[in-house]
């Protein structure tokens, strides 16, 4: 299925949860934010909220910034 | 209020000691910004919030800002007030949503803020408890109307967003400092030397932001430690108020008593 992932499209499996996308890309999950279709994900919201062929995925992190 | 009180800064209901709040972009690598966060003595420090790069393993930049340092999250990239509002409630997620630097900027030229979307967002935002820092124009009106919205502080623009060029909208920013005093008078943005921050302090600024001049010096961590200096010079000159400037001479000494009276 088809899937953006911040703002780029990616081919992934069926039947994934945020929780299990998380798990294959290397980043520290205490400060990252999931913005699924729209919509800021809470944590304990990841392991049930699978992806579905044309979502919307943003993982947002902490910058340098003025 | 004794002495000590008066000189410390209030925002949101907190307690500052230090009047120098510090940027964290545009530093040569964490390492520096680091030594320069901890030089500066800043105990604000802003982040912004953006996509992680999923091909990339990339540090995160809050393992370098020490834990006992407030973080103020902007909403740089933010166009209008519901994208601000959206960036706001990433930070809140992220557990990191106290103090909010409100940055909406609809141009990339020359980074100006709008004010009437900054307005709308501080509504939004302050009525839903977030300690909100609007970056604005300066203008009294929009001041006054930031500060009904629930503002925490008002952080009019000195000069433009890493332009080095100082106080340019000085006549405007006395005016903020002269009417409004509800809240901490903040200038953020284009602060380009040691002697512009002073200067700032010395005409009654509560406090100022810094990243471009401090990020972008050859030793940042020197540098930053040259703005606490100039921002304490400004901050006691304030304090201890500066006698006034006159259009003519006015001798230290009397003329008369020696030679004169020959």
């Amino acid at each position: 299925m088809k899937v953006l992932i911040n703002g780029k499209e990616k081919e992934l499996a069926e039947n994934l949860s945020i929780e299990k996308m998380l798990s294959a890309i290397d980043i520290n999950r205490e400060v990252v934010v999931i913005e699924y279709n729209e919509k800021i994900l809470k944590k304990n919201e990841w392991a049930e909220t699978f992806i579905k062929n044309g979502d919307i995925v943003e993982i947002i992190s902490f910058v340098g910034g003025g | 209020m004794n002495n000590l009180k008066k000189t410390n800064l209030f925002i949101g209901g907190k307690e500052y000691t230090s009047r120098f709040f510090l940027g964290t972009g545009k530093f040569k690598d964490k390492q520096e910004m680091l030594k320069a966060i901890i030089s500066s003595k800043a105990q604000i420090v802003t982040v912004a919030l953006r996509r992680i790069d999923v091909d990339k393993n990339e540090e995160n930049i809050l393992s370098y800002i020490p834990k006992d340092i407030t973080l103020m999250t902007n909403t740089s990239g933010a166009r209008n007030a519901k994208e601000a509002v959206r960036i706001a409630y990433m930070a809140r997620e992220a557990g990191y949503g106290n103090l909010i630097k409100i940055e909406i900027v609809n141009d990339s030229k020359y980074l100006l803020p709008d004010n009437y979307e900054t307005i709308k967002a501080t509504q939004i935002l302050s009525s839903d408890g977030f300690v909100v820092l609007p970056y604005m124009h300066p203008d009294l009106y929009v001041a006054r109307e930031l500060v009904k919205s629930g503002a925490a502080a008002i952080m009019p623009l000195g000069s433009l967003i890493g332009s080095n060029q100082g106080l340019e909208m000085e006549m405007m920013i006395k005016i903020l400092i002269d009417e409004i005093n509800e809240v901490p008078v903040i200038v953020d943005a284009g602060i380009g030397r040691p002697s512009h921050a002073a200067y700032a302090m010395e005409i009654g600024v509560d406090a100022v932001l810094v990243n471009t001049a401090v990020a972008t010096s050859e030793n940042p961590p020197l540098m930053a430690e040259s703005f606490v200096k100039a921002i304490e010079a400004g901050r006691s000159a304030y304090i201890a108020k500066m006698g006034n400037v006159l259009g003519v001479a006015e001798a230290s000494s009397p003329l008369s008593g020696f030679l004169y009276d020959s």
